[in-house]
């Protein structure tokens, strides 16, 4: 199969990742948008790591997986203390830094 | 026969990382958002790396599926199903994104990446797990610390103050 298949999945994995971010308020759906963008750089990962034929592509997207689990860890973290804060999940509403 | 499976795949992929951005209620979005992600998964398969696609279908439809279950069900259920947007954002937001996917995708057809293909012997994933063990080992033990560094972060950030005393 051609590469440039997954490399256009991919184009299309990220623009709807940076559409969520730019559009939506809510910081859940925001986090979504995140780990679609993360995947969408795994796959370019993945597919040109198969067209050298060499394992550091693979490596790097196992390393990265798992850095996008611990920072899906800390950002639902997050916005459960800013829901406990402001009783909301729409990033406008957060408006001071203070604790 | 492989195409229909990539086409099938893709369809999944970019149908239900859509469908994860615009379903009204929360926690359809994240049951769609697994699907986008068990699409990638399978595009791992595709591109014959099944440790990948697998550590992938462990780490983010299995553990990741649940975290934002139970985050989106610990939120109040009206904020579940509403949805605050602008209209004009909205409509500035999918221009954004055509102009993006157009401009990108431009510059990706006519690169050298046209005459690339995936037909090179697969990897073997005994290579990957030498890889990790002879090359890699100290990023390994700085992933195992960032992980329960992250973890023990989000349990102390998510504690209670006012516990019952």
């Amino acid at each position: 199969m051609a590469l440039i298949e997954f490399v256009l999945v991919s184009v299309a994995l990220l623009g709807v990742g940076i559409y969520g971010l730019a559009v939506k308020r809510n910081a859940i759906r925001m986090l979504f948008a995140v780990e679609i963008i993360i995947n969408a750089a795994n796959l370019n990962l993945v597919a040109f790591s198969r067209h050298v034929a060499d394992s550091g592509g693979q490596s790097l997207a196992l390393f990265s997986i798992a850095v996008a689990a611990a920072e899906v860890a800390v950002g639902l973290a997050l916005v459960v203390v800013a829901y406990r804060m402001y009783r909301d999940i729409d990033i406008a509403k957060f408006r001071s830094l203070r604790g | 026969m492989a195409d229909g499976i990539f086409l099938a795949l893709a369809v999944l992929t970019i149908g239900s990382a859509i469908a994860a951005l615009e379903m009204r209620s929360l926690i359809y979005g994240s049951i769609a958002l697994m699907g986008s992600l068990g699409g990638v998964a399978g595009f791992f398969f595709l591109l014959d790396a099944p440790f990948v696609a697998l550590f992938q279908l462990a780490v983010y439809v299995g553990s990741i599926a649940v975290l934002i279950l139970f985050t989106v069900m610990l939120v109040r259920r009206e904020l579940i199903f509403r949805k605050v947007e602008d209209k004009r954002r909205r409509m500035a937001g999918i221009g954004l994104l055509l102009v993006f996917m157009v401009a990108v995708g431009a510059v990706v057809v006519s690169s050298g990446i046209h005459d690339m293909s995936t037909d090179s012997p697969p990897v073997d994933y005994r290579d990957i797990g030498a890889d990790f063990l002879i090359y890699y080992w100290p990023a390994l033990v700085v992933m195992a610390l960032i992980l329960s560094g992250a973890v023990t972060g989000a349990l102390v950030l998510a504690r209670r103050e006012d516990g019952p005393d």
